[in-house]
């Protein structure tokens, strides 16, 4: 009886310890994103800033007039990005577990090897095709290639599977056809798969930073990683802005988390068990 | 009569179907199954792209130039190298964070939250606040010269600089895979550890002897997950060295190398889609090994 209470405490020193290398970081760029541009380059090792001031986060939007716009184009490609892949993940997974039509097996082993398939591969002649369609610098040359997720195609396959058949047949025979019963009825009834989906595929989207910087080189189109890195290269010891800015840049992604929280250890649990 | 409603209303079927595979279908095959067969076409030619394209048929030249390309030997033994460390030590990190957490703690639920901050952040940030910490006179050093530790020019010393790297990566992915740990920490049966528990097993004993092996097929797609992962080590390096890979070649990735030879030189497109088929096979040929031993293993 008494070991039990020492082997806790020491899974308790060791939960905390880590929460502590966790969260250092992180209080650490937000302190620092406080503080003014004397203390950052004094050196010292202040968590609470001498003289707080919220200037950098001022600062970042006037010194660096596309900032504003980097954060656009990011909200963008992430929002129309992450609804396109749900309506056709969903369309696709649904249509390969429910309706039948020829080739569909192939369809779905080649959905299958896709999966296999690193992103280096497809990557140069990915640029070559974007270039030819002249969609290198533009939102659609961000968003239409990544528009869709074998991933997810999957993940809502299965999903659809094991959705209650009972459902669809009371809509046919109350009238509706398949896209009827699709949009209607089983899209709606489909929101927590949905919901995982849509934080994973927003974060892809949102930190993306390989298929930004190939696509994209008007500084105007950049999205917030590739401005940053570029912002990093102009205000190289300016540690303050460039803190305030990562500060700026993970704040939707925390407020997305918050949101959806419940669905995200879901989405985790399926991808494990895939 | 029947039969032809049948058909009739199966070709509708067919027809809806294809309907609502069509984005896909045409998404897929103009920016998956398209540049895979272009990607196998270009690894044999020299390409230039000068205003229009200029393709000249090579044979295997690329993929022999492999063999004797320095900058491509080292960049293949930086990745060989961290994949080696990282992955199990983050595979091990995120099994014991995992457990630990499982054992019935108070503040679950904090502890979850405060671990998952690092997956949630985007590399680009992490990268940064870490290059911030490895500053010279940064929080790093600081802490470890109160610690009367050796400090190091994290960034600028070819020796160390991949370490940073990893040692940020350690960091940034072993909750992810904490996460997939704990979903299967649940789904083992309590009845396990009571009879442990009975037997007078240690709470160490009962890691080893209970959680370890049941966890086997999760620890295999965890590190199946981290081996393609830290194969296709790209951001960190990227932004760690402006892109060079420097100082001098130490963080120089098979990804970075790929990109540079892509988009920053001439006429080395068509050898860096080599590269790129090497680097798939690579990570194929791990994946298939990883299975290959993890199956062994369970035979005992």
């Amino acid at each position: 009886m008494k070991k039990r209470p020492i082997g806790k405490t020491i899974l308790y020193v060791v939960l905390i310890v880590y929460a502590v290398i966790t969260l250092v970081p992180f209080l650490w760029a937000l302190s620092s994103s406080f503080k003014s541009l004397g203390e950052i380059v004094s050196g010292s090792i202040n968590f609470i800033p001498k003289d707080f001031t919220i200037d950098n986060y001022k600062q970042i939007f006037t010194r660096e007039p596309l900032f504003g716009r980097w954060l656009f184009n990011s909200l963008f490609i992430a929002v129309i990005g992450t609804f396109l892949n749900l309506l056709f993940n969903s369309m696709a997974g649904y249509a390969l577990a429910r309706l039948s039509f020829p080739g569909k097996k192939s369809i779905f082993i080649i959905i299958l090897a896709v999966l296999m398939i690193p992103f280096q591969v497809t990557l140069i002649p990915n640029f070559l095709i974007l270039k030819e369609f002249g969609w290198l610098n533009t939102y659609q040359g961000m968003i239409i290639p990544g528009a869709v997720n074998a991933t997810f195609i999957f993940m809502m396959r299965q999903f659809f599977i094991n959705f209650p058949k009972e459902v669809e047949e009371a809509a046919a025979i109350d009238g509706l056809g398949k896209f009827g019963t699709f949009f209607r009825i089983v899209l709606p009834l489909a929101k927590p798969a949905l919901a995982a989906q849509t934080i994973f595929v927003f974060m892809a989207f949102w930190n993306d930073f390989m298929r930004p910087l190939i696509i994209l080189s008007d500084e105007s189109m950049f999205t917030l990683p590739l401005g940053l890195n570029s912002f990093k290269g102009q205000f190289i010891s300016f540690w303050n802005y460039i803190m305030a800015a990562s500060m700026v840049f993970t704040l939707p992604i925390l407020l997305l988390y918050a949101f959806f929280n419940r669905y995200f250890v879901k989405g985790i649990k399926f991808t494990g068990e895939k | 009569m029947a039969k032809s409603s049948f058909s009739k209303k199966s070709r509708t079927e067919a027809g809806q179907g294809y309907l609502f595979m069509a984005p896909v279908l045409i998404i897929l095959g103009i920016f998956v199954i398209a540049p895979i067969l272009c990607a196998i076409y270009l690894s044999f030619h020299k390409v230039e792209l000068l205003g229009g394209y200029n393709l000249e048929f090579r044979g295997l030249d690329n993929f022999m130039k492999i063999t004797f390309d320095d900058r491509a030997h080292i960049a293949l033994k930086n990745t060989v190298i961290y994949v080696v460390i990282v992955v199990p030590l983050q595979t091990l990190l995120a099994l014991v964070l995992a457990a630990s957490l499982n054992a019935g703690m108070k503040g679950e639920k904090f502890f979850r939250i405060v671990y998952f901050l690092p997956t949630l952040t985007s590399s680009a940030v992490l990268t940064l606040i870490f290059m911030w910490m490895y500053n010279q006179n940064g929080l790093i050093n600081h802490i470890l010269d109160t610690l009367h530790l050796p400090t190091y020019n994290w960034i600028g010393d070819p020796s160390v600089a991949l370490l940073a790297i990893m040692i940020m990566n350690i960091w940034a992915t072993a909750p992810f895979f904490m996460v997939i740990y704990l979903a299967a920490l649940q789904d083992i049966p309590d009845s396990h550890y009571e009879a442990a528990e009975l037997d007078g097993a240690t709470g160490l004993q009962k890691f080893w002897h209970i959680t370890v092996p049941n966890l086997r097929p999760v620890t295999s797609f965890v590190v199946i997950m981290g081996l393609i992962g830290t194969f296709q080590l790209f951001d960190q390096s990227y932004i760690f060295s402006g892109g060079s890979g420097g100082p001098n070649n130490s963080t120089l990735t098979v990804v970075l190398l790929i990109y540079q030879y892509a988009f920053k030189s001439l006429g080395t497109m068509g050898y860096a889609t080599a590269l790129a088929f090497l680097l798939a096979i690579i990570i194929l040929v791990a994946t298939l090994l990883q299975r290959k031993f993890s199956k062994e293993e369970s035979l005992y």
